[in-house]
């Protein structure tokens, strides 16, 4: 029997049952729709997370002064002033795992430009900071080594302080005045906006290290270092790496506890990824149950089918078809409602996805390869739960078939 | 070469314990071209021999040759491709697919034709349903034509892939008497072209018909005698007919 006679058949034998073939597609539907709107949102979601992590910086390691809470009693994270100078020159030379590191020496400071002030962060950094940033330029330059050697007095500005200190206007080249201290502006930052945690990114001063250190701090503090891991693959490498470099440079013995804090912002983020990831194959379990409850729902209904059509089997048998003919039929019949099931789930999956995506303002992301999959994965439930049904009609006698009432 | 040899053949059925002969050593031979009425009282085993002859069931026991060649031992597909080929079945319900055109329904057993073209299949339905004086009904559903009409329309699906023989068991049992003409004159012209036929029946006139009449008693074949004076239905149109309504 040809193909497209087969198709034409199962598809007649479809629409003659309209209603029961819906109600039997049902469960197929919600399956299908809830995997797929799940699998949106929840991609959507990662994928978000995903864009977070680039925003904070590539890779990027934080190391901070003091011991973690730990100790009870101990000073908080950063009440001790242990990092040192020293301790980002070793870090400096460990090039296969670590490419890019900078103090950061953070001072709340007044910037003043004419008559208007602001007050916000002065970041006192390396020549890499934008890198491990992920910061851009919008306009000018950023500072040289040259600038860092000479504690030059350049300032590169953030987006929201050049808003609030030259609204309208190109800042580059014009002077501000931090402490007294006369800056030349030679950039602006590109906005990053705000970082998963709620602060204004954009809301900091860049200077040379030195300049921070020497002109406006003591000397000597340094308040974080960052750097970056050569790849995401080397994060923990790295940390480890920076880890024993530290303790080695402040002497500390096997059983003390480290003397500064050290993570990296991956880490929360991959642990929010995780429970968006537990949480999205926790929805597809319940998901793939209802898939399962969907095609028993298909078996069901083409066992009663079979039992219903039994004289049609018996006159099909009567006039030549073989057994195979009538189970290709009956299963292509069940792949048929699967895959309509399956259809009607994925568009009523993309709709509640993206309907629920635009109220509460979640990302939406559609893998196709996910389209293909819950196509392939109808097809292969109809077959599974059409086959035992399908192989009952084929197996009936003619004679019996065409003799039951 | 005969059309059906049976030899000795026996058909029992088991029914919890008791077993009921159906068929009891019936041998029987058939000639190309014959128009043979199977008749006996209800429960004689009509029926059943009607299907082992038709490869619907099989004999418990006997030889059955279908132009020469041996079916009593052929399998499943085997039997399918027989029935396909070289039968031609008419039931007392018509057992047409409801919901399903006249034409749609004749070209059926050419959809399940593994031998010859299938791309002819729209022609040879309507070739057949013409002989059968329908062409004029082809997109009717079964629910849309009378009892006659949709006894003609079997009659077609019977004889669309060219069979060696056409069986019919009481085609006429849920007919008036005029449709019962009706039908018998197919069967007639049919049978003038040269098709063979069988026809089982309750009823003495129906079997006039026919050129040969078995009758049956306790599943064995009592008489067998050819017909004297036969009834003529009249002749065949093409598109009306005596039959028409
Ligand atoms: N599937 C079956 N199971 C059990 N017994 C059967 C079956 N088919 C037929 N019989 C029995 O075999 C015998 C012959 O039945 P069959 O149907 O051939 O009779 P028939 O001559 O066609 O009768 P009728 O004129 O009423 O149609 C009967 O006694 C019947 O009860
Ligand atoms: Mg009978």
């Amino acid at each position: 029997m040809k193909w497209r006679k087969l198709i034409k058949v199962a598809f007649q034998s479809i629409l003659k049952n309209r209603m029961r073939s819906l109600l039997t597609t049902l469960g197929m539907i919600i399956g299908v729709a809830s995997v797929i709107s799940l699998l949106a949102l929840g991609k959507g979601s990662q994928d978000d997370i995903r864009k977070q992590v680039a925003s904070l910086g590539t890779n990027m390691i934080i190391i901070h002064p003091g011991s973690s809470f730990s100790g009870g009693v101990r000073g908080g994270s950063g009440s001790q002033a242990t990092l040192t100078l020293d301790d980002v020159d070793s870090l400096k030379n460990e090039p296969e795992l670590i490419r890019y590191v900078s103090p950061d020496i953070r001072l709340s400071e007044q910037v003043i430009a004419g008559k208007t002030n602001w007050s916000t962060q002065v970041n006192g950094v390396s020549v890499d900071y934008l890198k491990i940033r992920n910061y851009t330029l919008s306009a000018g330059s950023f500072f040289t080594a040259r600038d860092v050697k000479a504690k030059s007095k350049v300032a590169v500005l953030g987006k929201t302080v050049s808003d609030e200190l030259f609204p309208g206007q190109d800042p580059v080249g014009t002077r501000i005045r931090v402490r007294n201290v006369p800056f030349t502006v030679i950039g602006t930052l590109s906005g990053k906006g705000q970082s998963s945690m709620g602060m204004d990114q954009d809301d900091i001063v860049l200077i040379p290290e030195s300049t921070a250190l020497y002109r406006l701090s003591d000397g000597k503090t340094i308040r974080a270092v960052v750097l970056s891991a050569v790849s995401e693959e080397k994060m923990n490498d790295a940390q480890a790496r920076a880890t024993e470099i530290l303790r080695r440079n402040h002497k500390l013995k096997d059983d003390d506890e480290d003397d500064f804090h050290i993570s990296n912002q991956t880490e929360i983020i991959s642990m929010a990824g995780k429970v968006t990831g537990t949480l999205t194959a926790l929805l597809s379990a319940i998901a793939g149950v209802s898939l399962l409850v969907g095609g028993i729902g298909i078996m069901n209904i083409m066992l009663v089918s079979v039992t219903e059509r039994t004289r049609e089997i018996g006159i099909r048998m009567a006039i030549g078809a073989r057994g195979a003919d009538i189970l290709i039929q009956f299963l292509i019949e069940a792949v048929i409602l699967s895959l309509i099931g399956g259809i009607i789930g994925i568009l009523a999956g993309l709709g509640i996805a993206y309907g629920i995506g635009s109220a509460m303002g979640a990302s939406v992301l559609v893998d196709p390869s996910i389209i293909v999959l819950a196509v392939a994965f109808t097809a292969a439930v109809g077959v599974f739960f059409g086959f035992y049904p399908a192989r009952k009609a084929a197996g009936l006698n003619p004679i019996d078939a065409l003799r039951y009432e | 070469m005969e059309t059906i040899r049976l030899t000795s053949i026996y058909k029992t059925f088991d029914l919890g314990g008791e077993t009921v002969k159906a068929l009891d050593g019936v041998s029987l031979d058939i000639s190309p071209g014959e128009f043979l009425a199977v008749m006996g009282a209800s429960g004689s085993g009509k029926s059943t021999l009607m299907n082992i002859m038709g490869c619907l069931d099989q004999a418990s026991r006997g030889e059955y040759y279908l132009e020469g060649i041996r079916v009593d031992t052929m399998n499943r597909n085997q039997l399918a491709d027989i029935r396909n080929r070289k039968i031609g079945f008419v039931f007392q319900g018509f057992n047409l697919l409801p919901r399903t055109s006249a034409l749609e329904n004749v070209e059926l057993p050419l959809l399940y034709s593994r031998t010859g073209s299938r791309k002819k299949s729209r022609d040879r339905a309507v070739a057949a349903l013409e002989m059968v004086g329908l062409a004029h009904r082809l997109d009717h559903h079964p629910n849309q034509l009378s009892g006659g009409q949709q006894q003609r329309v079997a009659i077609a699906r019977a004889l669309v892939n060219d069979p060696a023989i056409i069986l019919a068991d009481e085609p006429t049992g849920n007919l008036d008497s005029r449709t019962t003409v009706d039908v018998l004159s197919v069967f007639q012209a049919l049978n003038d072209k040269g098709i063979t036929l069988i026809l089982v029946t309750h009823e003495p006139d129906v079997a006039l018909y026919a050129r040969r009449i078995v009758t049956m008693k306790d599943g064995k074949i009592q008489s067998d005698r050819n017909v004297e004076n036969r009834t003529l239905a009249g002749s065949l149109g093409a598109d009306s007919g005596p039959w028409e309504v």
